[in-house]
């Protein structure tokens, strides 16, 4: 596969497996041979608050912050976080997006409603939006805090990095008890958006 | 497929991870510090090595005595803090400059712009000049740990200690980093009378005063050869004199153009920067935060653009940096949609929760402080009304009450958590007490420090490494100090909580009350068995909305059209309903007692 590198921003809610995530994907594209950059932030953002990080791969990374509109694909954890970050996009970039909502304090408070038309608002400008039940799919694998690696199996398959390699990382960088069933859900997230654009593209 | 890189054994490290392999391979046996982001991430992977004695202080003013009592001693130590702990630390800083080292002795200050986790983006490079303490300041992760060892060596050779300046956007990035071998470093440990070097008595610090101003000198007339002070030759046409995380954005935003990169920001090689500035055509300094470089090289009468261009507040990026100097119009960006905002917020089963809606009700002003409580400050709770500095609560309501006088009492409350109170909180306490006022401090007891992550601290007794240590009795301590009243509650219990809230507030003498429940994202607490589930039945449900006040994550307002009242069986004019979210629910029962209509109930213990 040629490619000579990308920027992956990575965006959902505090607590929801992020950082492992791009852990994850940042190990298996060492693995792959490019030079990564992963920024993050630690602290107060992390009570719940939206959480970002920007993961960049090539053949040598200077700047560990994508440029706004230079994101070519964009991971979200939750819905309404993938509209969030809509500056970074540009109109080529891939959305990826768990439909998961989980509500932000105004609007459990009932000052706000949660929208219903966050993907439209995406897709209406062109941007390619995979959504998926990253929730449902690991629940339906009887561990919801899998949730992270369905949507690392998704992101894979736009990575220049074969599937071994992402299982060899998992093998190592996700505890024992855990493994199998991570293991099963970066299979699924990464079959389910395999499917999903042979359908599209 | 890329070629993988030669042999070296490389690994993926934040800056933070990088600069305790740094200290661990330039052989640091002793490290103290205080937890704050972007730092904490430092000391606790040092612990993780075996051979270090990596400790919490209370303080960083602590941390850094410490630190430079192990290099009297003759061992190399390391002192981590954030931005505004180097200003807690600044006493015993100025003067190390003058007693100099035996180990050598480097200071980590990581600083925040755009204050992603802090309460100002001071720039500590200023710190380096005025303390007459020469600075490094490393881009990425593998310079972090090179340049950490680095400090140590460059300590012991000029016998100063050494600052070594980081941002959040070093501190935790992660990149490749090679990973090397201990070394073992040239001082011997041992007990020297040096009284010349280390009793700063005027009569020694007059003679030290000189001798720092020669060793500046000679500081910097090596940095014109110190090899990361380096020009990379390009396009002569513009020039870049740039340090830290800003160089890699001037990479980025102009690949070809020369760059002088400082390595050391202070002091500065001022040949080298002559050098360059005559060579190239137009020159800019890119830096974040302050016009440090900027002012020198101005002073330097040498002509440059900087902070005319650039922004002198928050984060750079490549896309800053970029367009502030080309002032050319980039790509057209989509613009931000209007979505709802997510804030941090005080996770579900919170015990802070519990006491800062009892604030609420008496309507007293808040005199807050810094911790995740501070978050209390955001609605619905709105319950601070002041947040300035570690251990500034006390000081502040103390003042307010001196000001206003009697027309006070009962008015004004000081909240402070237990590691805030033991970083610099109990000094205000005393205070209070030793000039007579009535102030109630109330002492947010969570056993953790929990926004840095839950780092132990002297009054929860566990040592960095998770090691049971002896602990401070907060209730014992205050009472020493000669507060009378101190009571100690259940902030779940509100009903208790405010009880005995209304009677010390109102008391015309200190008081302390200390409200205690762990933090619930302490592993103990995660563990947790038959977890109780609370739910609310929604026919006893009148939407009167009480049960939001207190903005638990878990209570959700479920919104109702007229239409869909009728056919869910409410009242046709019911707005909604609130139900509580299963998943986060952590069955703290705060929320029971506010609803007046018995529709919150315990469901069932939850098995896990």
């Amino acid at each position: 596969m040629s490619d000579n590198g990308k920027n992956i921003l990575i965006c959902g809610v505090g607590g929801q497996g992020i950082l492992l995530a791009s852990e994850i994907t940042a190990y298996a594209l060492i693995k792959a041979g490019f030079d990564v950059k992963k920024s993050e932030v630690h602290g107060m953002a992390q009570r719940g608050g939206s959480v970002v990080a920007h993961l960049k791969y090539g053949d040598k990374v200077y700047s560990p912050i994508i440029e706004p509109g230079k994101a070519d694909i964009e991971v979200a954890f939750e819905m309404l976080e993938s509209a969030r970050y809509l500056p970074y996009l540009h109109k080529k970039s891939r959305v990826i997006v768990n439909t998961q909502k989980i509500y932000p304090p105004s609007v459990t408070t009932g000052i706000e409603t949660y929208p219903d038309d966050i993907l439209d608002r995406l897709t209406e400008k062109n941007i390619s939006v995979m959504p998926l039940d990253a929730f449902d799919i690991a629940r339906s694998l009887g561990e919801t805090r899998a949730v992270n690696m369905v949507l690392v199996g998704a992101l894979s398959s736009f990575l220049p990095v074969e599937e071994k390699v992402f299982k060899s990382v998992i093998n190592e960088r996700v505890r024992e008890n855990f493994r199998a069933v991570n293991m099963k859900a970066f299979q699924k997230g990464r079959e389910i958006i395999m499917t999903s654009r042979e359908e599209t593209d | 497929m890329r070629k993988k890189s030669p042999s070296k054994k490389t690994e993926l490290l934040s800056g933070n991870e990088a600069i305790a392999r740094g200290a661990y391979e330039a052989g640091v046996t002793i490290a103290s510090g205080y937890p704050g982001t972007p730092s904490t991430e430092i000391l606790e992977n040092l612990a993780t090595y075996e051979g270090i004695d990596s400790e919490w202080a209370p303080n960083e003013k602590v941390a850094l005595e410490v630190c430079l009592g192990a290099s009297f001693a003759g061992v190399r130590a390391l002192s981590t803090m954030k931005h505004v702990g180097l200003n807690v630390a600044a006493d015993p800083l100025f003067t190390s400059a003058y007693t100099g080292v035996q180990g050598g002795l480097v200071v980590i200050t990581a600083d925040d712009p755009e204050m992603h986790s802090s309460q100002n983006e001071q720039d500590n490079r200023n710190y380096a000049f005025a303390a007459k303490i020469p600075m490094l300041e490393p881009a990425d992760a593998a310079e972090a740990k090179e340049f950490t060892k680095t400090a140590f060596a460059l300590s012991e050779k000029f016998d100063t200690p050494f600052l070594l300046r980081t941002t959040t956007r070093v501190s935790h990035v992660k990149g490749i980093v090679p990973i090397g071998k201990k070394e073992t470093p040239p001082v011997k440990p041992g007990i020297r009378k040096i009284p010349q070097k280390f009793v700063m008595l005027p009569v020694n610090a007059r003679k030290r005063r000189i001798d720092l101003e020669k060793r500046m000198h000679d500081l910097q007339d090596f940095a014109e050869t110190f090899e990361e002070n380096k020009i990379e030759w390009g396009d002569k046409k513009k020039g870049f004199i740039t340090s830290g995380v800003s160089y890699l954005y001037v990479k980025e935003a102009f690949p070809d153009a020369s760059v002088l990169k400082l390595g050391m920001v202070f002091p500065f090689p001022e040949k080298m920067i002559r050098r360059f500035a005559r060579a190239v055509k137009d020159l800019y300094i890119v830096e974040e935060l302050d016009p440090f470089i900027e002012l020198h090289v101005k002073a330097m009468g040498i002509k440059c653009r900087g902070k005319d261009l650039i922004p002198a507040y928050g984060e750079l990026n490549s896309y800053i940096v970029k367009q502030s100097i080309t002032k050319r119009k980039g790509a057209k960006l989509f613009k931000p949609l209007e979505i709802p905002m997510r804030p941090p917020n005080l996770c579900p089963g919170c015990p802070h929760r519990g006491l800062f809606h009892v604030l609420t009700k008496f309507n007293v002003f808040i005199s807050g402080d810094i911790g995740c409580y501070t978050l209390a400050a955001l609605k619905p709770l709105s319950a601070m009304d002041t947040c300035v500095c570690m251990g500034a609560s006390i000081g502040v309501a103390f003042g307010m009450e001196k000001a206003l006088g009697k027309d006070s009492l009962g008015k004004i409350v000081a909240v402070i958590g237990d590691s805030t109170f033991m970083h610099s909180g109990v000094t205000g306490l005393m205070n209070i007490v030793y000039n007579g006022g009535f102030s109630t401090v109330i002492i947010l007891d969570n056993s953790t420090t929990g926004m840095t992550g839950h780092q132990p601290n002297p009054s929860t007794g566990i040592t960095i490494s998770g090691e049971p240590g002896r602990s401070v009795n907060i209730e014992a301590l205050c009472r020493a100090i000669g507060v009378n009243h101190v009571h100690t509650v259940n902030p779940h219990d509100l009903a208790h909580t405010e009880k005995i809230l209304k009677a010390e507030i109102d008391r015309p003498e200190p008081s302390v009350v200390i409200t205690q429940y762990p933090c619930v994202l302490l592993p103990e607490m995660k563990k947790r068995q038959n977890k109780p589930l609370y739910s609310i039945v929604s026919e006893n449900c009148t939407g009167c909305r009480a049960c939001l006040k207190i903005g638990c994550p878990a209570i959700e307002w479920v919104p109702l059209s007229p239409k869909e009242a009728k056919e869910q069986g409410f009242k046709p004019k019911q707005k909604g309903y609130s139900r509580i979210n299963s998943v986060l629910c952590d069955g703290c029962a705060q929320c029971v007692t506010l609803c007046k209509f018995s529709a919150i109930v315990l469901e069932e213990a939850e098995n896990e």
